[in-house]
């Protein structure tokens, strides 16, 4: 390889390489691995210098996310700050209790997710998420006398191309959704990204979750179910985007059913978590 | 010199265009134009991109191998391109989630090859890099315009400044949503071509065929 001794002898193999036709083989070989080392040793020196930045601005839209979710955001607020007012907490999914097992302010859901010791792979997996976190970071925010007022779950699953990742927030009813909005997925823009258009999004606020009888009755699809009160429970489909609508129909239901937060809405209604 | 540099930057923007007259580069064109501060963070980069890709690719030039250079040309541009990509994501994560795919797109943005393989494979470094930034501009200057019909008769702002009081919020201004959709960009585009053409003849271009007079026709 006439390219690695370059730098250390370049008298003789200088003379030797520059002599080569521009076009011969051995020369053609040389400049390209040459010049794809040069241009990945930059490209990943920018990716890992910059990931710091990166990962602090993807916590922000995280949270600026969980605060329009639950309707406190405002154009020009402090984050932050704003954030303070929540009360993060983990749950236990199959429990429904609150648990303690690591730091709320920190964890990782969706590392957590990939770890095999902290998440259980899904027999009956209608969301396509293959594995599920054991714990699940859930937001609360309490008014001034430390009811809560809202209850915000983060959700994902399945669309078209990719999972999409949100929050619902539900009223202190454990029932009534205040909201539901996606902060990241890539689905096809213009069709399926219009989970993003507040247009659709504000379909949700007033809707119920759960029927007389607990069973989750909310969906999104072309018309309600028979036997479903569209009016409480039905969500339109994006026209032009029935997978991310479908998708979207299963991750709700998935996590409102009882692999999901049932249990846990549960017993919060019943003061028992 | 100074005379010829000048010049190298002013005329990709008004009498050799890269959109208007080369008709290139019009995809992004299309996607990023409705509001204008995305299309000029899309500018800069594209400009930043085609400046820098000319300058390292007339480095090299003399050491290219023909048989490869459309490749080397690719990765130098790519490379470039994902720089461009994770500054974005680092300090303004919310015009790169705006931007989202259209930024990796610069790579098939035929004005960054155009100007690599037309000018920048035969002319020293620093025109390259004058001749890109001149490119870069004439890109810019395009997408500008677009964006401000756009945003302007679209959402009545500015820069997201409202500058038309909306029906919504209570003024007068019922936005024309069509410029908000991408092909609106064509016709936005399409009318300045052709005031371009019209500002300028000697751009029009000649007609590939003529129809013939026939015997008898009069």
């Amino acid at each position: 390889m006439p390219n690695a001794e370059n730098t250390t002898a370049p008298t003789g193999l200088w003379a030797r390489f520059n002599a080569m036709p521009l076009d011969s083989a051995p020369r053609t070989i040389t400049v390209a691995v040459v010049l794809c080392l040069i241009c990945s040793m930059i490209v990943s020196g920018a990716a890992v210098l910059l990931k710091p930045q990166q990962e602090i601005n993807k916590t922000l839209d995280k949270k600026t996310n969980i605060l329009k979710v639950a309707g406190l955001y405002e154009a020009g607020v402090d984050v932050e700050k704003a954030f303070g007012a929540f009360e993060p907490r983990l749950v236990d999914v199959a429990t429904g209790k609150f648990s303690d097992a690591a730091d709320a302010a920190t964890y990782d859901q969706r590392a957590a997710a990939k770890d095999p010791v902290l998440s259980i792979a899904l027999d009956n997996d209608p969301a396509s998420i293959k594995r599920q976190a054991k714990l699940a970071s859930v937001y609360l925010l309490r008014d001034d006398a430390g009811k809560i007022e809202r209850i915000i779950l983060p959700v994902h699953g399945y669309g078209l191309w990719s999972t999409l990742y949100g929050f619902i927030a539900l009223n202190a009813d454990a029932n009534e959704v205040y909201g539901l909005r996606f902060y990241s997925h890539g689905e096809t823009p213009g069709l399926g990204a219009e989970v993003d258009n507040p247009k659709w999004m504000a379909q949700w606020p007033g809707k119920l979750v759960y029927g007389d009888n607990g069973s989750v009755d909310i969906g999104v699809g072309k018309s309600a179910p028979a036997g479903i009160d569209g009016s409480k429970h039905h969500i339109d489909a994006i026209a032009g985007a029935t997978l991310t609508s479908r998708g979207v129909d299963n991750l709700v239901k998935f996590w409102m059913g009882e692999q999901g937060f049932k249990t846990f809405l549960d017993n919060l209604k019943k003061g028992e978590a | 010199m100074a005379g010829k540099d000048l010049s190298m930057l002013k005329d990709p923007m008004v009498d050799n265009n890269p959109i208007t007259l080369q008709v290139l580069g019009i995809c992004s064109a299309l996607a990023v134009t409705s509001s204008l501060k995305v299309a000029l963070v899309m500018a800069i980069a594209v400009t930043l991109v085609t400046a820098f890709s000319n300058f390292f690719i007339s480095l090299l030039r003399n050491q290219i191998p023909s048989s490869i250079r459309i490749i080397v040309q690719m990765v130098i541009i790519a490379s470039l391109v994902i720089l461009v990509d994770q500054v974005l994501k680092a300090y303004l994560y919310e015009i790169s989630k705006t931007l989202s795919v259209f930024v990796g797109l610069i790579i098939t943005n035929c004005i960054v090859m155009g100007r690599a393989e037309a000018y920048a494979m035969k002319n020293p470094p620093i025109p390259s890099f004058l001749d890109g930034i001149g490119n870069g501009l004439g890109y810019s200057l395009i997408l500008l315009l677009v964006g401000v019909v756009r945003e302007l008769l679209g959402s009545g702002s500015l820069f997201g400044v409202q500058i038309l009081e909306t029906v919504n919020n209570g003024g007068w201004y019922v936005p024309n949503g069509l410029l908000l959709l991408p092909p609106s960009a064509f016709f936005v585009i399409g009318l300045l071509i052709w005031g371009f053409r019209t500002w300028k003849p000697a751009q029009v271009e000649k007609r590939d065929y003529k129809i013939m007079e026939t015997e008898g026709a009069h």
